[in-house]
């Protein structure tokens, strides 16, 4: 069974209908002990990086590092894969997860903001999650900040500067972009995350 | 690179989609799910869904709308019409809308924007805007273009940007419907004001109309209806024409 948690960021319908779509056996949950006893684990999420507070609030955030570090595959979408990283300028008293090294940060006053709509993803070959997605597909974005390039990014974006389209480090994954919105592209990702 | 969106508009009366020209005259144009879906096939970047009648009476003609629409969709998916209230929009989120569009209830409490914003976040909350020009610039209009509210568009497009709307959808009811072209001088003002992506709608007619707006208008996407429902601009066909004129589109798709 694959948990998708749900802490009260936004909304997750779109994320489960995407895996009820694919024929996966999915939980909208916000219980610790199901996310812990699931095979899986996806956290989605949207809007400010302060409604993580929750995981902390709830314990959860206890339960995801936990399932973390046994490598049980997690998938995190937008504010999610933020979560991975060390925290956000968005709000700077709450900490991530601390498993990506960097820091969010807002995009450069040169372009407008929030990011928002389809943009190019430049993928590296070794990428277990994008196996099979061409190099130049195009992918939905909605945000505001963004995660660094750095050694794990397995996808590039471009807005003003280049980002982190997506990172991965074993079993554990990060999308910037909606692959529930990201039409064929999207589901052939999640598709993968179904298959490992 | 980002590309600019391409956005299928499905006004939906009772139940199904219709079109009208300059708002009136309005003809049926099918079933919304079945139109959103093909025109997802079909390479739209984005379908909004507005219940342009919106009487109370029709709320559940929606929700059963957008809860059958948002099943096969997989391309984000606005939805608009008698959103009044926190509940309303939660209901429609509930329903599997990704986006809330909201248009008089916003100009009649701007703080509505924020409290939406505050509990979906601002990439979730579009404020539509129907502008038709004054004597002094543009005036805004609400309830589905009946009522003038002596508003200037622009600045209302600013205060909506300021009380945390993502987008703004910004209609000229002079082209709504004409296939005349956008109204590049409206679209321009307002992308100008604001930070946020702007939307621009009415008067789409021909490919040649797209880039012009996407040239001259300085907005990140356009959405028509009339031309899609009636098979008249196949949206692939008008995105590989608009890629070909350089304006950068997400093809293929």
């Amino acid at each position: 069974m694959i948990a998708i948690v749900d802490y009260g960021a936004g909304n997750l319908n779109s994320v489960k209908k995407a895996f009820d779509h694919l024929g996966a056996d999915v939980s909208v949950t916000s219980a610790a002990e199901t996310v812990a006893t699931a095979d899986k684990i996806v956290l989605p999420g949207v809007g400010h990086f302060s409604a993580l507070q929750a995981l902390d609030r709830t314990g959860l955030r206890k339960t995801l590092l936990q399932a973390a570090s046994a490598d049980k595959p997690f998938l995190g979408i937008c504010l999610g894969m933020q979560w991975l990283f060390e925290g956000s300028e968005e709000c700077n008293e709450l900490s991530g997860a601390g498993i990506f090294s960097g820091k969010c940060r807002q995009f450069p006053p040169s372009v407008k903001s929030p990011h928002v709509g389809w943009n190019s993803l430049t993928v590296q070959d070794d990428s277990r999650l994008l196996r099979g997605v061409s190099p130049d597909s195009f992918v939905y974005f909605t945000h505001s900040y963004h995660a660094p390039v750095q050694a794990e990014t397995t996808a590039v974006s471009e807005y003003g500067l280049p980002f982190a389209g997506a990172v991965e480090r074993g079993n554990i994954f990060g999308v910037q972009f909606h692959p529930e919105k990201s039409g064929d592209v999207g589901l052939s990702i999640l598709k993968n995350f179904c298959e490992l | 690179m980002l590309t600019k969106r391409i956005i299928a508009c499905l006004d939906m009366d009772g139940g199904r989609v219709v079109k009208g020209v300059k708002f009136k005259n309005l003809r049926d144009a099918g079933d919304p799910t079945e139109c959103a879906t093909a025109h997802a096939r079909d390479g739209a970047d984005e379908i909004v869904l507005l219940d342009i009648t919106a009487t109370s009476g029709n709320r559940n003609t929606l929700l059963g709308a957008v809860r059958s629409t948002a099943r096969s969709l997989f391309v984000p998916f606005t939805v608009g019409g008698g959103i009044r209230c926190i509940e309303d929009a939660a209901a429609v989120f509930d329903a599997g809308a990704d986006k809330i569009a909201i248009n008089s209830a916003a100009v009649s409490e701007p703080a509505l924007i924020g409290r939406i914003a505050g509990r979906f976040g601002s990439q979730a909350v579009v404020v539509a805007i129907d502008a038709r020009k004054s004597a002094t610039g543009f005036e805004v209009f609400v309830a589905g273009g009946r009522k003038p509210t002596g508003r200037d568009a622009i600045q209302w497009a600013r205060e909506a940007d300021a009380c945390g709307a993502g987008e703004i959808l910004l209609t000229s009811m002079d082209r709504d419907g004409t296939r005349s072209g956008f109204d590049c001088e409206l679209v321009r003002a307002v992308a100008e004001a604001v930070s946020i992506p702007v939307i621009a709608s009415g008067g789409a007619g021909s490919a040649r109309d797209f880039i012009e707006v996407f040239r001259e208008g300085r907005i990140d996407a356009a959405l028509a209806a009339s031309i899609f429902h009636f098979g008249i601009e196949n949206i692939s066909q008008l995105k590989r024409e608009l890629r070909d004129a350089g304006v950068p589109m997400r093809w293929p798709c």
